[in-house]
């Protein structure tokens, strides 16, 4: 199925090249808004007789682009963004967002695009957070708590979890590779949008976040 | 403090059978004790099964294996266990259960031995509490399957001496396993985040955010998890997830705990999971379908 890119710069999908951004024609079955500014792009693109019209999603839902009513959205417009934790690399998943209305030949047109580049695709509905940030976000939140608490060192935490779990990296770890202040934006985000404790950013993602706002604040003099 | 040469271990459940095989397979004498014979009977079939398939698969010589199976011995005498210099209780998560177990066995152990609990969601200086000897009582959670996990949880209780629990620790290592240090907290470490952490997931398929196939499959891709949360909970078994939340929810009273209302209806479905052919998959002989 062919498929065309419109570039709105700063994607954190693709921040770098990728067979989905190679593989891209002029004029495709298919429509992949990419970038920060996605969503307001979407306004410009033509939708009508297009298989599917992808939006990269940050952390707000699709909902806020394509409008909402009595349960009852959904189009040819699908969200998406690939699961990427801080500064490290993309991860090979999109979250392909759908809403309730749906046509499942969107979702399947986009389906066969993403995973023809290579990418591995759940669905899911729209809502704040999508899968995997809703699950791991209170997850985080808790290991970085429970560290302060003293539950145990942060390699014993660490080691339990990639020995008991088969994890690949432990959780203290892997934020402290990725970066804490990422994680304070998404999880804060989270938060906002849910208004539940177990998703109030610990206090070291925090710390780390006023940390760079400091950092940044010093760099622009 | 004196050297620990014999380890006993109390219930011979799955994981008591499986500890026992880590303290046998690691030199030690190993008493096994269960008030039923066929309990015993069935870890002794389930012992030698695995040791067989480790001579099978070239991981252990026949004559170890007849030398591991010569230091383990069953009984259901609790006596028996008086002889220990450590005792690993691996009985069900009940503490009024374990108190009394352990108040039977300071009557029949000697002041040396060290007591050790093996629960994964009780308080380990309650269950201390009735033994008469907290200050020689540790928390030493193995994970599942026991005789393959190298993991395991060390917690002392409040009254725990440093020298006891030193004791154990140096005895975990010489069982070949890894013992990391945890305080005596609810679920300890692994079953702390992961209960809470399945039911969120139980709680995306309850909404009906997400498809379980679609979550398993979001979690493995993005962090590299050998499984997904779904897929775990088939595994070890609805039933099992139900008795986790109970027990960590009704000692945190965090939310996050609590086990979700789907869990409820699925047990009484009889979805428990793997063992049942079905739970978020369905299951036909082995092969996984989507649920």
């Amino acid at each position: 199925m062919s498929y065309s890119i419109v570039d709105t710069g700063g994607s954190r999908s693709f921040p770098a090249p990728h067979p989905l951004l190679a593989g891209a024609a002029p004029d495709g079955e298919v429509v992949i808004l990419v970038g920060q500014d996605a969503g307001r792009a979407l306004a410009r693109v033509k939708r009508e007789g297009k298989a599917a019209v992808l939006v990269e999603l940050g952390t707000e839902c699709l909902g806020v682009h394509t409008g909402e009513s009595r349960g009852t959205e959904g189009s040819n417009v699908l969200g998406f963004a690939r699961f990427r934790l801080g500064d490290a690399e993309p991860s090979d998943l999109v979250e392909l967002v759908r809403q309730p209305a749906t046509p499942a030949a969107a979702v399947d047109a986009a389906r066969k695009v993403l995973e023809g580049a290579g990418l591995r695709v759940s669905v899911c509905l729209d809502f704040a957070g999508r899968i995997v940030d809703r699950l791991v976000r209170p997850y985080y939140n808790a290991t970085l708590r429970r560290l302060d608490e003293g539950l145990a060192t942060a390699d014993d935490l660490d080691t339990t979890l990639k020995l008991g779990l088969g994890y690949p990296e432990g959780p203290i770890a892997l934020l402290e590779r990725t970066g804490l202040a990422h994680h304070f934006d998404v999880t804060q985000a989270l938060f906002d949008a849910y208004g539940e404790q177990p998703y109030a950013p610990a206090r070291r993602a925090r710390v780390a976040k006023e940390r760079q706002a400091r950092a940044d604040r010093k760099e622009r003099g | 403090m004196s050297e620990i040469r014999t380890v006993g271990v109390a219930g011979a459940g799955t994981m008591g059978a499986g500890i026992a095989i880590v303290a046998a397979r690691a030199g030690f004498r190993t008493v096994v004790f269960d008030t039923r014979e066929d309990a015993l009977a069935r870890a002794r079939k389930q012992t030698e099964g695995f040791l067989a398939k480790s001579v099978e698969k070239k991981k252990l010589d026949p004559t170890r294996r007849d030398a591991i199976l010569a230091r383990l011995s069953g009984t259901t005498r609790l006596e028996d266990l008086g002889a220990c210099d450590l005792v690993i209780e691996a009985v069900f998560e009940d503490l009024r259960v374990k108190r009394e177990l352990f108040g039977r066995l300071d009557a029949v152990c000697p002041k040396e031995t060290l007591f050790a609990s093996n629960t994964s969601t009780l308080s380990i200086t309650e269950i201390a509490a009735g033994s008469k000897r907290a200050d020689r009582f540790v928390g030493m959670h193995f994970c599942l399957p026991a005789q393959l996990m190298k993991l395991v949880e060390m917690s002392p209780g409040l009254s725990t001496s440093e020298a006891s629990f030193e004791r154990a620790w140096e005895c975990c290592l010489a069982m070949g396993q890894r013992p990391v240090r945890t305080k005596d907290n609810p679920g300890f470490i692994l079953n702390y985040f992961l209960v809470p952490f399945n039911n969120d997931a139980i709680r995306l398929v309850e909404a009906g955010a997400a498809e379980p196939a679609e979550i398993d499959r979001a979690i493995k891709a993005a962090l590299g998890y050998p499984m997904g949360p779904l897929e775990l909970l088939d595994l070890v078994g609805l039933d099992t997830q139900l008795l986790l939340c109970d027990a960590l929810y009704a000692i945190t009273r965090e939310p996050r705990a609590a086990c979700p209302p789907l869990v409820k209806r699925m047990i009484a479905a009889g979805h428990l999971g793997r063992k049942t052919g079905r739970g978020f998959y369905t299951y036909d002989r082995d092969a996984m379908f989507g649920g």
